[in-house]
């Protein structure tokens, strides 16, 4: 194994997490946002056949990605704190999969 | 079986299940890069192999989400004529149209397209460490445990998507 591998930096690694938080927790809020909009469900249907679901996971993809690109531009060649991040990443993951859970948006905006 | 059949079962039976039944491996394959545990040699095999397979689970649970979300899920959402009673062709009026089976569409159907999504975002980031790091990886516990961590919330959230699908299919298939 090359040394230069095992001393490359955790920078973009750590971009890639953080993205894949990102991206799970736009498309949570986006989600509750359009069970508690009507007229955000509208402006999120950006695809008759498919409804609001296409503007609420396309928002979760394209903050997934852009998301990366800035973050990777930002921390590419830098050694991060690691753990801090990975753990930011992982309670972003955790708001996307509240959010997307039905049982949570009858909780917080009433209804069944 | 006609090309809504060959579409719903491409998107769940190929793509999904790819995803599901990999996972398995790769996990095993990423706890397994351990230092202590493998020779260099072996190393390098491993992990090779682990970044083709990998990049083919996200690419087949991107497929699913996409081919799910755009042929398969317009056909389970089209809205009947007015008037029409037999709902047979209407997955989802025909759930909801039922005390009994409305659940399947208001809480499985519900969650199920929501959170596939979280899947190929988490599966593609854990391809892109294992890309990054490669053999390296051995000597990198924390950023392996991190990567497993983000691989079970891949699989959960296509574990979802595959249950309800293959539940809410058995109860309103889409012809």
């Amino acid at each position: 194994m090359a040394t230069t591998e095992i001393n490359k930096p955790n920078g973009p690694v750590a971009a890639a997490l953080l993205a894949g938080g990102i991206g799970s927790a736009v498309l949570g809020l986006a989600t509750i946002s359009v069970e508690a909009s009507a007229a955000i469900k509208t402006a999120l249907n950006w695809y008759n056949p498919v409804g609001s679901l296409m503007g609420k996971s396309s928002l979760g993809i394209i903050a997934f990605f852009l998301s990366w690109v800035i973050l990777n531009t930002i921390w590419k060649g830098k050694e991060t704190n690691f753990s801090r991040i990975a753990a930011i990443a992982l309670v972003l993951v955790a708001v996307g999969l509240i959010f997307t859970f039905p049982p949570v948006w009858h909780l917080l905006l009433g209804g069944e | 079986m006609s090309a809504n059949d060959l579409w719903t079962t491409t998107h769940g039976m190929v793509f999904g299940f790819i995803f599901l039944l990999g996972f398995a491996g790769a996990l095993v394959g990423v706890y397994m890069m351990k230092a202590e545990w493998l020779t260099t040699e072996g190393t390098n095999a491993n992990v090779n192999r682990l970044r083709v397979f990998l990049w083919l689970l996200a690419a087949a649970v991107w497929a699913a989400v996409f081919t799910g979300t755009y042929i398969v899920y317009p056909w389970y959402r089209a809205a009947p004529p007015e008037g029409l009673t037999d709902l047979a062709n209407f997955p989802r009026y025909l759930l909801l149209a039922n005390e009994s089976t409305a659940f399947w569409h208001s809480f499985g159907m519900e969650w199920k397209e929501h959170v596939a999504f979280i899947s190929p975002m988490a599966a593609t980031v854990v391809a892109f460490v294992v890309q990054y790091y490669g053999a390296a990886l051995t000597r990198k516990p924390e950023i392996r445990r991190w990567v497993m961590i983000f691989f079970t919330v891949a699989f959960f959230a296509a574990a979802v998507a595959g249950i309800f699908g293959a539940f809410i299919t058995k109860a309103a298939p889409i012809r």
